[in-house]
């Protein structure tokens, strides 16, 4: 199983994209190594620059609804797990990506609107850790000198058994 | 309690249910294409596992990027044809035979109703227009696809969708789906499956229900699905008389079965008439952003890009032909027109409708997915406008800062003699009268 956790970037729009996440363009690469790059490299995010060293040591992404729509791309749970990235908390996710997440062994983990607002509303956009408890399924989010909050998730048994397994791959492979 | 098409496509092809809530399925038809396909055989290399669950079930097609534009390009297409020979797989499409996949693999046959289908592209879903439950997954699926011949699923919702009214003139099953995707939004069916029915989805060829299905993904839908009739037995019919004993009715009797029951139970049921529904367009990078296509008119565009798994049908070139016939492109606009299958080429080219395009001054390119997602053959450059019968208008879909509108052909070919965002209808009308 990965170790889940750390400095948060916040991503404050619903409907990020898989061609945000990584462009078209990257998709004649064939090993994953070389997406990491270009993660979110076209996100259309007023004062979002990927090149402004942002992403580097990131390892949890907060983010609105409906994250990851559009392609099946796998090209963008590999961006960003190349980035040290396995965990992305959102409003709700589209189902392709989701389950791509689980899939590679990541966390893909909704929260209520208003868990999602009440973080995008109090913690310090650049300046909060996530701490991440998987067998109490809570998330711990801490900034400024002293203010910190436990949020509670849940991920259905089929999901959580493939982060154990560190994959779906790993999980079939065994099974059938 | 009745059942809908998808769960008795489930009750059928179950071989597991690890926990509540998910479900292991057999797969019949496993897809694979040179974009999402080589890091699964890779993967499946390195971990001493390079095997197939069946070879006569998976097929495959170099069609995003082909022929190959680079290094890059060549070596995903090469290491998908090598994985190809190596293992027998009989249905592989490579330059000169291959086409969009979810143009060519329904032309060849190899969707039927009731099946379970997937492939490493959101788009699968198209081919729930034969009755089937098609998923787009990743790479991981695909690839345990490739090696078992199963993959799970949460037992999908289905929202039911009753298309009535009649289409007026000028107005298609895109300017439908674009309806339809306005009215749910972008996740309005995340992790339901959109069950297209009533007498406008009936009176549909294969073709533009394959045209609505495509884009059920952009509502956030796993599958769109259409209920197996007779235009799908006539469709099917060269591949199935053999097993139906040349009975189109026993055909139609067994393609019955997958029929949702009267009293299946539905997460949502919406009635959309469409009598008043006019041409419409997108605007912004969300495919729900939908308005009139008169309303923006004042929109100019640089390029007109006809084809795609959405657009790229025999019909839809013949209806964007039928008005560009004896026109010429806007001056500064460019028009890009792709076939999507060599089948579908060789009879535009026997009906007279590639020199019509190629007269108004449209390159018309080899069959293959390049321009929709900004791979190949027709990428916009950043400022540039594209009228587009595609199915994402994504910011950065089409080339970095480029604006894709998408629209059905008549819409695109109308707007590329005008160069600017065009109603077909008086294009249309035009054509009668004369």
């Amino acid at each position: 199983m990965k170790t889940f956790g750390g400095p948060v970037l916040f991503l404050d729009r619903s409907d990020i994209n898989t061609d945000e996440i990584i462009p078209a363009k990257y998709l004649n690469e064939v090993t994953k190594e070389a997406l990491g790059l270009h993660l979110l490299e076209d996100l259309k995010l007023p004062g979002f620059d990927p090149k402004t060293g942002v992403l580097k040591n990131c390892r949890v992404v907060v983010s609105r609804a409906n994250f990851g729509c559009g392609s099946s791309r796998e090209h963008a749970p590999w961006a960003l797990e190349k980035n040290g990235i396995f965990v992305v908390a959102a409003e709700s996710f589209a189902r392709i990506f989701r389950q791509n997440m689980f899939n590679c062994g990541m966390l893909a983990i909704e929260l209520p609107k208003t868990e999602i607002a009440g973080l995008f509303a109090d913690c310090d956009k650049n300046g909060t850790i996530c701490d991440v408890d998987f067998s109490q399924k809570t998330l711990i989010f801490s900034w400024g000198r002293d203010k910190s909050r436990s949020v509670g998730f849940s991920i259905n048994p089929f999901d959580e058994a493939l982060v154990k397994a560190g994959g779906w791959l790993e999980f079939a492979d065994a099974k059938y | 309690m009745g059942k809908t098409i998808t769960e008795k496509i489930f009750d059928s092809h179950v071989v597991d249910e690890p926990f509540p809530g998910t479900k292991v399925l057999a797969i019949d038809v496993v897809m694979c294409h040179e974009i999402t396909t080589p890091i699964a055989i890779a993967d499946l290399v390195a971990r001493g596992k390079d095997r197939v669950f069946d070879a006569a079930k998976i097929k495959a097609v170099i069609d995003h990027v082909t022929p190959s534009k680079d290094s890059k390009s060549a070596t995903q297409a090469k290491m998908l044809r090598d994985w190809a020979a190596r293992h027998k797989i009989r249905d592989f499409f490579d330059i000169g035979n291959n086409g969009v996949c979810h143009a060519l693999f329904p032309e060849k046959g190899f969707i039927r109703p009731g099946y379970t289908v997937i492939m490493g592209d959101s788009h699968t879903c198209t081919h729930g227009a034969f009755g089937a439950f098609a998923a787009g997954v990743g790479t991981t699926d695909l690839e345990v696809g490739i090696l078992k011949g199963v993959c799970a699923f949460r037992p999908p919702k289905t929202i039911r969708i009753d298309i009535t009214g009649k289409l007026a003139k000028g107005v298609f099953a895109k300017d439908v789906i674009l309806e339809v995707i306005r009215t749910l939004t972008v996740s309005g069916a995340t992790d339901c499956v959109i069950e297209f029915a009533g007498p406008v989805v009936d009176a549909m060829t294969m073709e533009e229900r394959m045209t609505l299905c495509n884009m059920a993904v952009e509502a956030g839908a796993t599958s769109g699905l259409c209920m197996p009739d007779r235009q799908t037995v006539e469709y099917l019919w060269p591949f199935i008389k053999g097993q139906y004993k040349n009975s189109r009715a026993a055909a139609l009797a067994d393609f019955k079965k997958w029929h949702s029951d009267a009293d299946a139970v539905y997460e949502k049921k919406i009635t959309l008439n469409v009598s008043k529904l006019e041409p419409v367009a997108t605007i912004g990078y969300k495919p729900d952003q939908v308005k009139k296509i008169r309303e923006l008119s004042d929109v100019k565009i640089d390029q007109v890009y006809i084809g795609s798994c959405t657009n790229g049908r025999l019909s839809d070139l013949r209806i964007a032909a039928s008005i560009i016939k004896g026109t010429r492109l806007a001056p500064g606009v460019r028009g890009i027109m792709s076939p999507a299958t060599p089948k579908i080429y060789g009879q535009a080219m026997k009906a007279g409708i590639i020199k019509i395009f190629m007269d108004a001054g449209y390159c018309v390119t080899n069959p293959t997915c390049g321009a929709c997602l900004g791979m190949s053959n027709g990428v916009l450059a950043d400022g540039e406008v594209c009228a587009s019968t595609t199915n994402r208008n994504f910011y950065g879909r089409m080339g970095k800062g480029g604006m894709v509108h998408l629209m059905s052909p008549a819409s695109a070919a109308a707007s590329g003699i005008a160069g600017k965002l065009t109603d077909p209808r008086k294009f249309i009308k035009e054509r009668k009268k004369s």
